[in-house]
């Protein structure tokens, strides 16, 4: 948010906007739409148009106070009503309170015949005493292309839509056009001619079978945005979108130290834990014991009255709280005191984009203070595995920028692959811990090693890790004698 | 039952013969006194004095004025001329000049 801040301060001067009130899309487009001046937003069928024009008016009527205009060529009044009932939008209450008005325009091409000059006067009548009746400040046209089919004249109608434009500017409400995508131009006939202020384009993209909504602004005159292609999801409360802009490193460091649940890791952590705030991973081979890690550390900041998040990427809520109770973890105890929240989702459930946007949505809304990711690795499964680096990066990057201690697993599937973690995300953590496998004779020891831990002194030896009947246990090798470090 | 048929046959004729003077009721919405709308109103005036005369009760709105009315006979583009009887409901748009489309959408002559 500091941030944010910073960057408008230094703007020399902006056009006024608009805020929308959506989540994020206020971000990406540093402050909303333009003000007093339509927007086109394209994209095919199904990929959220007139969602994200009805929560612009309904944001606007509830939070801003400026009452709006939909102008429905596609859909009844009726339906509307139904369709964003399920969405937590009460269309009916706020037509009646008159801070919204619907007008559906119906256009059946078989019933008219064309005689001669015309022009859209209708149109504009309705819509001016529409806008009258509610004070509009917004207003709505979804999707005028519609008149493209009921009239055949397209000189006349493209004529009438300049003028529309050119209407909609001079009564100075700010307008969202939503229109179809066309072929070779962003929508089908072309309305990005006349829309020359902002053009948001949505997506519906399936890639390896996976679907992700994407949201792009193409074009923003007189304004900065941002340029990349932004995750959304529609959500029960409407859409949000992901900005994905914090890729700066100002993050606050904290000099606070939080116990690892591991008394004998803290002794190994410079008698005090990591870092407030700070990135663990956690990195070992099937079985070696990560979960069991995180799982300690949730009930540690759960003990001292913290709230936790556990993302399970491949065990059940109801699995991971059997399993933990046989080394004498209860998590259930947590889970039922509203601490901590186990939010169990395949990793191949939805595209990596969409992970990012629930985790951001889930740390919002639960707001916790330690985020258990295990593990981590799962998600490269879930995209291309270059765009798997960059999206972990985002996500560990937004948990820093939130002061949340994160405490990542890295499954490494080749136990002695060395120091280089499957996806290299080793480098934006703080501390990395390594659990082992070792084989001697005919038994199998865990071990582990703290690799590095920025800022603090550590120990540098490798120890025993036991899972004992009360969760974690660090021992000394028997028969290796502790060196100084 | 050859007889029948042809009684049936007699008597649709006389029916359609008997629905011929019928009653029109036509609707002209214009918005306000363009040269669009009065070209629109005399191009309809016309036709009705020669091809409906008497039998047509013509009623022009201007949406200016009451704009409440477009809302309600979903009116678009203007002029729009209604034909709201006899049945099917038909909608023209445009200065009626097309005075061939108009008499064929109206059903007073046929496509040839």
């Amino acid at each position: 948010m500091a941030k944010s801040k910073k960057f408008t301060g230094s703007a020399v001067s902006e056009l006024p906007k608009c805020p929308t009130g959506i989540q994020g899309l206020d971000e990406v487009t540093f402050g909303g739409l333009p003000k007093g001046r339509p927007t086109l937003i394209c994209g095919g069928p199904g990929c959220g148009k007139t969602l994200l024009a009805m929560e612009f008016l309904c944001r606007g009527a509830l939070e801003y106070n400026e009452p709006g205009v939909f102008i429905a060529f596609e859909e009844r009044e009726k339906d509307l009503e139904e369709n964003f009932a399920s969405l937590g939008f009460d269309l009916k209450s706020l037509v009646r309170r008159k801070k919204l008005y619907i007008d559906y325009i119906y256009i059946e091409r078989s019933e008219i015949e064309e005689t001669g000059e015309y022009d859209l006067e209708g149109l504009f009548v309705r819509l001016d005493s529409a806008i009258n009746s509610v004070g509009a400040k917004r207003v709505v046209l979804d999707t005028i292309e519609a008149l493209f089919s009921g009239f055949s004249n397209e000189s006349i109608l493209r004529a009438e839509l300049r003028r529309l434009f050119r209407w909609l500017k001079d009564k100075g409400v700010t307008a969202i056009i939503t229109g179809e995508k066309g072929e070779a131009l962003l929508t089908k006939h072309g309305l990005e001619e006349y829309v020359a202020d902002c053009v948001i384009a949505l997506d519906h993209r399936v890639n390896n079978q996976i679907a992700t909504r994407r949201l792009k602004i193409i074009k923003y005159r007189g304004s900065r945005h941002g340029t990349n292609e932004f995750p959304f999801l529609i959500g029960e409360n409407g859409i949000s979108v992901f900005p994905m802009t914090s890729l700066l490193l100002t993050s606050n460091a904290s000099s606070v130290r939080i116990s690892s649940g591991i008394r004998s890791l803290d002794a190994m952590l410079g008698d005090k834990g990591y870092y407030r705030g700070s990135t663990i991973l956690v990195s070992g081979s099937a079985g070696s014991g990560k979960t069991t890690f995180g799982a300690q550390f949730v009930d540690s900041a759960c003990r001292n009255g913290e709230r936790a998040l556990y993302m399970a990427f491949e065990e059940s809520e109801e699995q991971l709280v059997r399993n933990m109770k046989s080394v004498g973890i209860n998590l259930k105890k947590w889970v039922d005191k509203g601490l901590l929240e186990i939010a169990s989702n395949r990793a191949t459930l939805c595209g990596l984009e969409m992970h990012l946007v629930m985790a951001h949505k889930s740390v919002k809304e639960f707001k916790p203070k330690v985020v258990v990711i295990d593990p981590i690795t799962t998600l490269t499964g879930a995209g291309v595995e270059g765009e798997a680096k960059a999206m972990m990066a985002r996500l560990l990057d937004f948990l820093k920028i939130e002061g949340i201690t994160v405490l990542a697993n890295d499954l490494s599937l080749i136990g002695d692959k060395g120091e280089a973690t499957e996806i290299g995300i080793s480098s934006l953590c703080d501390t990395w811990i390594r659990l082992t496998m070792e084989t001697q004779g005919y038994r199998r020891t865990r071990r582990i090693s703290i690799l590095k831990s920025r800022g603090m002194k550590h120990a540098h030896e490798t120890k025993d890790l036991l899972i004992t009947d009360k969760g974690l246990e660090i021992k000394d090798i028997p028969g290796v004698r502790e060196e100084n470090t | 039952m050859a007889k029948s048929k042809d009684n049936i046959k007699q008597q649709l004729e006389e029916e359609l013969k008997k629905r011929k003077p019928e009653k029109y009721v036509l609707h002209l919405y214009v918005a306000g006194l363009s040269p669009m709308s009065q070209k629109a109103i005399a191009n309809i005036k016309k036709l009705c004095d020669e091809h409906m005369k008497g039998q047509v009760e013509l009623e022009i709105q201007d949406i200016y004025q009451n704009p409440i009315i477009a809302k309600d006979g979903q009116i678009l583009a203007a002029p729009t001329l209604i034909k709201e009887l006899p049945p099917p409901l038909r909608k023209f748009v445009g200065d009626m000049s097309n005075t061939e489309k108009l008499l064929v959408g109206l059903d007073l002559r046929t496509k040839e």
